[in-house]
Formats: structure tokens, C-alpha cells, sequence
């Protein structure tokens, strides 16, 4: 059972937290952030020991050292999200939720857990539901807002459009095939007319979890409508989790058309980094900026998965860690000022720095390490992204890629002006945010500081990945 | 721990003692203390390195620390110094050292400006200690970002303007570097073997020369945005107008010469074959600068544009210098870089000076200011002799080392580039001497400056540091020369390799 350990705990801690919000008065709500802050942090740490590989349900489920680390990569980033979200869930319009929010938040992770411990599609088709329809309803979770209602809406509706296009291409591959698990399935990849629309089908409907050019649409209004919280969980969590199995997939399962992927996956690459920056540019509500520059850093690891190599593969999971880190510091910051005060657009940041310096500071470390500035942790995550692409001989997309950081440094310098260098006459006033948040971020900036300095963070996801030769 | 090690330290220290200090005075003190023992550190460097050459320690390079980084990659934290980065490191620490001093003045947010420009120092010494083509990107990105805060914040005029686009035009230059290094690093080993960053494993092997050809002009290009190359340069004039002093002191004086450095020891260097091929193109460019630059200064009134152009001039010299590969010129390069660094920081330093006082930097509204500042006219006469190349101040040395031995090279292309590039000697002359005349000469303008008092204790520090550099070089040359010439070494052995007949 010790291998199914990482979802195991999670639903233990989802049943504990269920079982004590019937106990819990409607005005008593809160009591239940810090236990469940603490068990995720528990869950956390425990995912770190040492545990046992294997394969489960004859192959379905399949654990070993490599997802056991994508999991704890993404405990520790729900864990932030946890204790980030706390001001925003002391609220008065969400205290009586308060408990939906922890529980819809871990199914979706458990679902996850599921999806990258697959070893089969119809195993990675159920986590990933289990991993998208909750994020819906966490989307509408501010239910008497029009946007938060309408964001919700939207991501039902666009997640049930991609699920249908994603099962019609696994029923074109089980039909090719005649088998759904993933090791059987590889060496019957012949690229055969079939199995190439197949392909594109999973594609697209990965593409849409990603949200990867020209697959993007719905990104920019649900993280604007959505909570901010649930927007920064959208960004970096669910997208994480489906870059990660996607690598896996394209790596195990497809390794033998990887000379069309590859060429599909070009030309993608340059698609969503330039759309996703160029409209980034154009953007003055801040959850809308930051949703669009998380389209472009999509793109970004795109270069490591298009690498191919052990170090393509490392270099992916690498950088999710350092963008989990620099996006929730980004979207925490922006979490707090749009709680106190409601505000969320670049303007409303002028003079931040003369009234809340230690925001600003947190903010433009973020943004700086979005953008690939050392010696923050995305420079290292990007320079490395930069080297598994270019070991495949992928100059040209590399310059392109390396244009687009330019283009990227210059949106996210708007915002560092906008908060150092403009002077406002009503800036945001100086507020003291709570303890959660300052862990929060504390979390965050120490997060984007060490991971570049600790080689050896890098090295142990090197020994855990690997390539297609 | 080699000595080298104390250039990141003390920075990194005096970082952190500037955001634990109280008040301002405070921050300056704690600032000037970090930054003078940075000064006699180099000098202990300086001295340390002429020690063990004049010993018989003929290694390339000296007072190496290797520490692996990233095992799988091969990216090592790998410092050490030959004569060449020795003389950048102690032209770095003399101009910080007066940067200090020189923003003596600033009140707002003088904790968060000393932290912004030590943190460029910092990126700056990292860049010409580092032999790890890895670690020298990432100092040099580290000394280019603070200027975006430092411009941007604390300049003048249109400083947000000035401090996007210098921000922009600089990483678009980081991102060839950036592309080359990586080009380089995957043709490292052409033999088998381990990929490697290492500067002084890559420089014994022989890149292929098509991917030499592939990336040569990507690393030429990138430093060059930084070493002003035209028409790259646009960033200088805009960005130096609009910074606050010290920053277009450390900006004209020391970021600008990693541009240059970087050309030389990255680009040529590693790049001999394909440096041959391309160089022409780069050098018609240079030549170009040189004079453009003169003819710009021509033209400016405000003393910030013309000293920019000047440093356009003077920057695109060294390049200049660079590419006609033979010994003299490069060592010609190496000391107009000092000789410049010193130079300009000498000449922002006092046009702060001079805005503070006069609160306007357009010639045609001064006059007659010798007459009430007596210390910083001198001084600024000073710096432009030097500038425009006087015996006995740095300037001569360079520039006569530089045509001399641009001049070795016979056929009629280099010929005409030289006689071209000479020529601009004279422009300068006449921008110098306008300048001085219509600045410190002739008959008070405004009423207004009658009031004006001479410069203060702090800012002689500042001037009187600098101008000890200019004529320590100006009149005793020769040990630095032979401190560069030791370093010309490696790089010219692998010119000679690749394109034999040059002396």
C-alpha cells in the first residue's frame, strides 16, 4: 500500500477535513485553516521519505521515484497556496466556505496525483477529470460575483469541449492498438494516418490544460474572473501537473513519432511564447497580465519537452519548480492588495514601493525571476530550457525564444516601474499583511533565491529523468 | 579560497551592512568602507599578481578557484585572473570607489541607490574574475538589471524612457551572448569528451569553424550592444543623460568595457578562425563609431550628450583596436579601456559636479566658471586633455599604442581604416577645447553662478582618486603594459594559429 502513499494521505487528510467540517458551526469555520495547513504540511514532508516504487491494478497505476518527486513538487506548491490563500478565505463573504475551498483544492490534487501516475490512458483520463471538474467549481467559488460565476462557466465549458476531444483521440488509439496501457501501446505507434489524428486529438486536448496557443482562449477571462488564489492554482499547479504527464506520454508512449511531434511542437513553441507575449504587453488588469505571461512560460517549457533528451526532460521539471516558486510570489502579492483593497490593475501599483517596500520587493523578485534575471531561480530554469533545446540543434527557436524574453523583460519592467519608478498621488495605502502571507511569500522568495544556487536540487532531478536514447 | 574570492564577498558584505544600517549617514559610511577595502584589495591584487609574475609563475592564469557547480552540465564556479583582467579589476574598484563619493548627494532612498550600485559592482568584478563562460553571464546580466532601477529612479529628464530602452537594448545583447555561449558550450569538445564552460579548456580546442562563423557575429554583436558598437550605441547617449552621476560614471567607466572585454576574450578569443573571417565587417563598423561618435560630440550642448558621443568614440576605438589582431593593437585595446574608463568617470564625476552647482548642463548657458570653481575647472581641463590624447596622461599611451600598431597592418583596407580612425584625434581636440573654452573661459553668464562655491571634501575624493589614475598611467605606462602584454599571450598564440603571417 506504501506505494500509493502520496494519494493515500491526501485522501486520509480530505476525509479528516470532511468528517470535521460537520462537526464545525457555520460561525466556526475558520478553525479549520490551521489543522489543514498543518496536515498538508505533514503530507508534504512525509511525501519526501524515501518510498517504494511499483505498479499497481496490473499496470494502471504505476509509482517510482520520478512521480514520486512531480508529487511532492506539487504538495509543496499547494502548500503555499494553502497558506497563501488564508486572507483571502477570512473574508466575510467566504467564511461559511471556507472548508469547500481545502477539500475541492485536495481532490483535485489526489486527481492529479492519479493523472502522473498513470500507466494507462483510461487511469490518465479519470485523474485528469478528477483534477478539473473540482477547479470549476473553485473557480465560481465567489459565487455572488458575475465574473467568478462566468469564469467557472467558461472552464466547465472549454475543459468538457477538451476532455471529449482528448477521449475521442485515446478511442482512436485504443482502436489502432487494441490496448490502453502505455507500455503496450509504444511499440504500436506506427504513424499511421489514424494514429497521427489520434495524436493531434490528444494533443489538442492536452494543449487546452496547458493552454498552449492557439488553445489559450478561455486562460485570460477565467483567471480575471476567477479568485485570485484559484487563478495562481490554475497556473501553476494544474498546469504543472499536465505538463508533466504530457513529457511523460510524449516520452513513453510516443517516442516513435517524436520526429512529427517535434516538428508540431516547434511551431507551437513559437506560437504561444509570441502571442502569449505580445498580448501580455497590451494588458492592464494584473490577474489578465499574469495570465498571459503564464501562456508564455507555457511555451517556454515547451523548449525543454521539444529537447528530447534526459536533459529536455530535467530541464522541464526544473523549471516548473523554479515557476511554481516566482508565479505564486507574483500572484501572492497580487492577492493580497486586490483582498484589502480591490485593486488589481498596473496603475492602482503606483508609488507601491514608498508605502508596502516589502511587497514591491517580493513583486519585482517574482517578476524578475519570471524573467529570467539572475541570480534569481529562473535564470537558471530558463538558461537550462535554452541549452535542451539548443543541444537538438534548435538555434533558430532558441533565438526566437530568446527575442520573446526581451519582449517578456519589457512587460514585466511596466510593472517594476509602475510600483519603483512612477509616483502616484493616492497610492495603494501601507497595510500590514497577516503572518499567513508573509510565510507565504517568505516561502516563495527563499524558493526563487536557493533552487539556483542548490546545484544539487538540479541533479537529483537529472538522476530521476530521462530521454528517448 | 583564492584571493579572488573577496571581490564577491566584500560586495555581497557591504550589501548586506547597507540594509542594516539606520540612517543615511550611515549607509554612505558603511558603503565607502566596503568599497575602499574593495579598492585596496585590488591594489593587494595588483601588487600580489606583479609578485608572482616577476617569481617565474608563467601559468595562464593566477589565483584560480575551480568549484564545481552543476555536476551533469559541467558548469563550474571557476575564477582566476591574468594580467589583462587584473588592470580591468583595479580600473573597476578606482571608479567605484569615486562613484561613491561622487553621490554623496543623493537623499531619496540612498539605502536602496548604494545597494543597486554595489549590486552592478558586484556583477562587474564577477564578470572579469569569472572563467566560466556560465558564471560570466550571469555577472554580467547581474551588473546590467540594476541599472534599469538606478536610471530609472534616481536619473533626470526622460530617465524612464532612457532606462527601457538602455534595459532592452543591453539584454537583447545578453540574449546573443547568451545564444553563442550555448553554441560554444555544445561545440566544446569537437574531439569527444565532456562539454565543457570553461574558458581556458574551450580555448584549447578548435571549434569547428562553421559553427565559428554561426556564432562569432551573435557574440560579437551582443557585447559590442555593450561596448556601444555603432549602430548599437543608441542606448549610451539616452541612457547616460539621464542617470544619476555615479551611474553614468560607472556606466561610461566600467559597463561599457565589458562590452569591450568581453569581445576579446570571449568572441576573438575562442573564436580566432571565424574573428578573421568576419572581422572586416566589424572593423568597417568601428571605424564608423570612432568617428561618428567625435562628429556627434561635435554637435551636442548638453555636456552629458557630449561626453556620451566622446565615450561612443572612445569605446568604438577599442574595438577598433581589437579586431586588427596583432599584439600592439590589443594592447593598445586594453589600455584605452583603463586609460577611457578612468577618463570619463573623471568627466561625469565633474559634470555632476557642475549640474549640482549650476543646475544646467547646456554649454551655451555657462561661462567663466574657472573663476569661481577653480578645483573642478582645473580638474575638468585635466580630464580633457587627457581625453584628447595630451602626453603624459593616459589617454596618449593608449591611443598612440593603438594606431602604432594598427598601422602594422599593410594592406590598404586596415591602412585606410587606420588613417580614417586617427583622424578622429582631431575632432576631438576641437570638442575638448570648445567645451573647456566656452565652460570654464571668458566672461560669468549668469549672475547667478557668482554664489557658487568650489568643490567639497567628498567631492575631491572622487576627483582627486581619478586623476591619480590618469597620470599613474600616463607616466609610468610601462608596468601595466607589460602586465596587459603578459596576458596577450594565449589569445594571440590562437590568432596566429588561425591565420598565420601576423605579427
Amino acid at each position: 500500500m506504501l506505494i500509493m502513499r502520496h494519494e493515500l494521505l491526501l485522501i486520509v487528510i480530505t476525509v479528516i477535513l470532511l468528517i470535521v467540517e460537520i462537526f464545525l458551526p457555520n460561525t466556526q469555520k475558520h478553525k479549520i485553516i490551521l489543522p489543514a495547513i498543518l496536515m498538508m504540511a505533514a503530507v508534504t514532508v512525509l511525501g519526501f521519505f524515501p518510498g517504494t516504487p511499483g505498479v499497481l491494478f496490473g499496470g494502471m497505476y504505476q509509482s517510482t521515484q520520478l512521480t514520486m518527486l512531480l508529487k511532492n513538487i506539487l504538495n509543496i506548491g499547494v502548500l503555499i497556496i494553502f497558506i497563501q490563500s488564508v486572507d483571502w478565505l477570512k473574508q466575510d463573504q467566504n467564511k461559511e466556505k471556507i472548508s469547500e475551498f481545502y477539500l475541492l483544492l485536495l481532490s483535485t490534487l489526489i486527481g492529479m496525483n492519479y493523472m502522473i501516475s498513470s500507466g494507462d490512458f483510461l487511469m490518465f483520463y479519470i485523474g485528469l477529470e478528477l483534477a478539473t471538474i473540482p477547479v470549476a467549481a473553485l473557480a465560481a467559488y465567489e459565487r455572488m460575483k458575475e465574473k467568478s460565476a462566468e469564469a467557472g462557466v467558461k472552464l466547465i465549458f472549454t475543459s468538457a469541449l477538451s476532455s471529449g476531444i482528448l477521449l475521442y483521440g485515446l478511442s482512436m488509439i485504443y482502436g489502432t492498438t487494441g490496448t490502453m496501457y502505455f507500455t503496450d501501446v509504444a511499440p504500436l505507434i506506427t504513424g499511421a494516418p489514424l494514429q497521427v489524428l489520434a495524436f493531434l486529438f490528444f494533443f489538442a486536448g492536452m494543449a487546452f490544460k496547458i493552454s498552449l496557443v492557439p488553445f489559450h482562449l478561455w486562460t485570460a477571462d477565467v483567471y480575471e474572473g476567477a479568485p485570485v488564489n484559484v487563478a495562481s492554482y490554475l497556473s501553476v499547479i494544474s498546469k504543472g501537473a499536465a505538463v508533466f504527464i504530457f513529457t511523460i506520454i510524449l516520452y513513453t508512449v510516443f517516442y516513435k513519432i517524436a520526429v512529427m511531434w517535434s516538428e508540431l511542437l516547434y511551431g507551437i513553441t513559437i506560437l504561444t511564447i509570441t502571442v502569449g507575449n505580445l498580448f501580455a504587453m497590451r494588458q492592464q488588469n494584473l490577474k489578465r497580465f499574469l495570465a498571459f505571461s503564464s501562456i508564455a512560460q507555457a511555451g517556454f517549457i515547451l523548449l525543454g519537452i521539444i529537447g528530447q533528451s534526459q536533459l529536455g526532460m530535467t530541464t522541464v521539471i526544473y523549471f516548473a519548480l523554479v515557476y511554481i516558486f516566482s508565479n505564486l510570489g507574483a500572484f501572492g502579492v497580487v492577492g493580497i492588495i486586490s483582498n484589502r483593497t480591490g485593486k488589481e490593475n498596473i496603475n492602482d501599483y503606483d508609488g507601491l514601493y514608498r508605502t508596502n517596500p516589502n511587497l514591491s520587493l517580493v513583486m519585482m523578485l517574482s517578476l524578475f525571476s519570471l524573467a529570467g534575471i539572475p541570480p534569481l531561480a529562473g535564470f537558471f530554469g530558463k538558461f537550462f530550457l535554452f541549452t535542451a533545446a539548443a543541444k537538438q540543434g534548435y538555434y533558430i527557436l532558441v533565438l526566437i525564444a530568446l527575442v520573446n524574453t526581451i519582449i517578456s523583460l519589457y512587460y514585466y519592467l511596466l510593472v517594476i516601474k509602475a510600483m519603483l519608478l512612477n509616483n502616484s498621488d493616492q497610492p495603494i495605502a501601507r497595510f500590514k499583511s497577516d503572518g499567513y502571507t508573509r510565510i507565504g511569500l517568505l516561502m516563495c522568495v527563499a524558493g526563487m533565491v536557493i533552487i539556483g544556487f542548490a546545484s544539487s536540487i538540479y541533479e537529483v532531478v537529472y538522476n530521476l529523468s530521462f530521454g528517448l536514447y | 579560497m583564492s584571493i579572488l574570492t573577496l571581490f564577491i564577498i566584500i560586495p555581497v558584505l557591504t550589501i548586506i551592512g547597507i540594509l542594516l544600517s539606520k540612517s543615511h549617514m550611515q549607509v554612505k559610511w558603511v558603503a565607502v568602507v566596503g568599497m575602499s577595502l574593495q579598492l585596496l584589495s585590488a591594489i593587494g591584487l595588483i601588487l600580489l599578481y606583479l609578485a608572482e609574475r616577476r617569481a617565474g609563475n608563467m601559468a595562464e592564469v593566477l589565483f584560480v578557484q575551480d568549484n564545481v557547480w552543476y555536476e551533469t552540465l559541467n558548469i563550474h564556479f571557476y575564477l582566476g585572473v591574468d594580467g589583462v583582467s587584473v588592470a580591468m579589476i583595479g580600473l573597476t574598484a578606482l571608479v567605484v570607489f569615486a562613484g561613491i563619493f561622487a553621490s554623496w548627494d543623493i537623499v531619496d532612498l540612498p539605502r536602496e541607490f548604494f545597494t543597486s550600485l554595489i549590486l552592478l559592482a558586484a556583477g562587474v568584478f564577477g564578470f572579469f574574475i569569472s572563467l566560466d563562460l556560465f558564471t560570466m553571464f550571469l555577472f554580467y546580466e547581474l551588473a546590467v538589471i540594476p541599472m534599469y532601477l538606478l536610471i530609472g529612479i534616481w536619473g533626470s529628464g526622460p530617465r524612464h524612457y532612457s532606462a527601457m530602452k538602455l534595459t532592452l537594448m543591453l539584454m537583447g545583447g545578453s540574449a546573443f551572448i547568451l545564444l553563442g555561449i550555448i553554441g560554444i558550450y555544445f561545440n566544446s569538445a569537437p574531439g569527444g569528451g565532456q562539454l565543457t564552460f570553461d574558458l581556458i579548456k574551450i580555448s584549447k580546442q578548435n571549434i569547428p569553424l562553421d559553427a565559428q562563423l554561426f556564432l562569432f557575429p551573435f557574440l560579437f554583436v551582443g557585447f559590442g550592444v555593450l561596448g556601444a558598437m555603432f549602430p548599437f550605441h543608441t542606448w549610451s547617449p539616452d541612457g547616460h543623460a539621464s542617470a544619476p552621476t555615479a551611474v553614468s560614471m560607472l556606466h561610461a567607466g566600467v559597463l561599457m568595457k565589458l562590452g569591450g572585454y568581453g569581445c576579446y576574450r570571449v568572441a576573438v578569443f575562442l573564436l580566432p578562425e571565424a574573428a578573421h573571417q568576419l572581422g572586416w565587417i566589424f572593423l568597417i563598423l568601428a571605424t564608423i563609431g570612432v568617428i561618428y561618435g567625435a562628429l556627434g560630440a561635435v554637435w551636442q550642448k548638453d555636456l552629458k550628450y557630449i561626453n556620451a558621443y566622446s565615450s561612443v568614440s572612445h569605446c568604438a576605438l577599442v574595438l577598433f583596436a581589437i579586431l586588427m589582431f596583432n599584439q600592439t593593437a590589443m594592447n593598445g585595446a586594453i589600455m584605452q579601456m583603463i586609460s577611457h574608463g578612468i577618463m570619463t568617470a573623471l568627466f561625469f564625476a565633474l559634470i555632476g559636479m557642475i549640474y549640482g552647482r549650476t543646475h544646467t548642463r547646456f554649454i551655451n548657458e555657462m561661462g567663466g566658471l574657472m573663476k569661481v570653481m577653480p578645483f573642478l575647472g582645473v580638474a575638468y581641463v585635466i580630464a580633457g586633455l587627457a581625453s584628447l590624447g595630451l602626453p603624459g596622461f593616459s589617454g596618449f599611451v593608449a591611443e598612440m599604442t593603438i594606431f602604432v600598431g594598427a598601422f602594422q597592418n599593410a594592406d590598404t583596407f586596415h591602412r585606410v581604416a587606420t588613417i580614417i580612425a586617427a583622424s578622429s584625434i582631431v575632432v576631438t581636440a576641437v570638442y575638448v577645447l570648445r567645451v573647456v573654452g566656452i565652460l570654464l573661459l571668458g566672461k560669468i553668464k549668469n549672475e547667478h553662478f557668482e554664489t557658487i562655491t568650489d568643490a567639497r571634501w567628498y567631492d575631491k575624493m572622487s576627483v582627486v582618486a581619478l586623476i591619480f589614475g590618469i597620470t599613474l598611467i600616463g607616466m609610468a605606462p610601462l608596468w601595466l603594459s607589460d602586465m596587459i602584454t603578459g596576458g596577450l599571450g594565449p589569445i594571440m598564440h590562437k590568432l596566429l594559429a588561425a591565420a598565420p603571417g601576423l605579427n
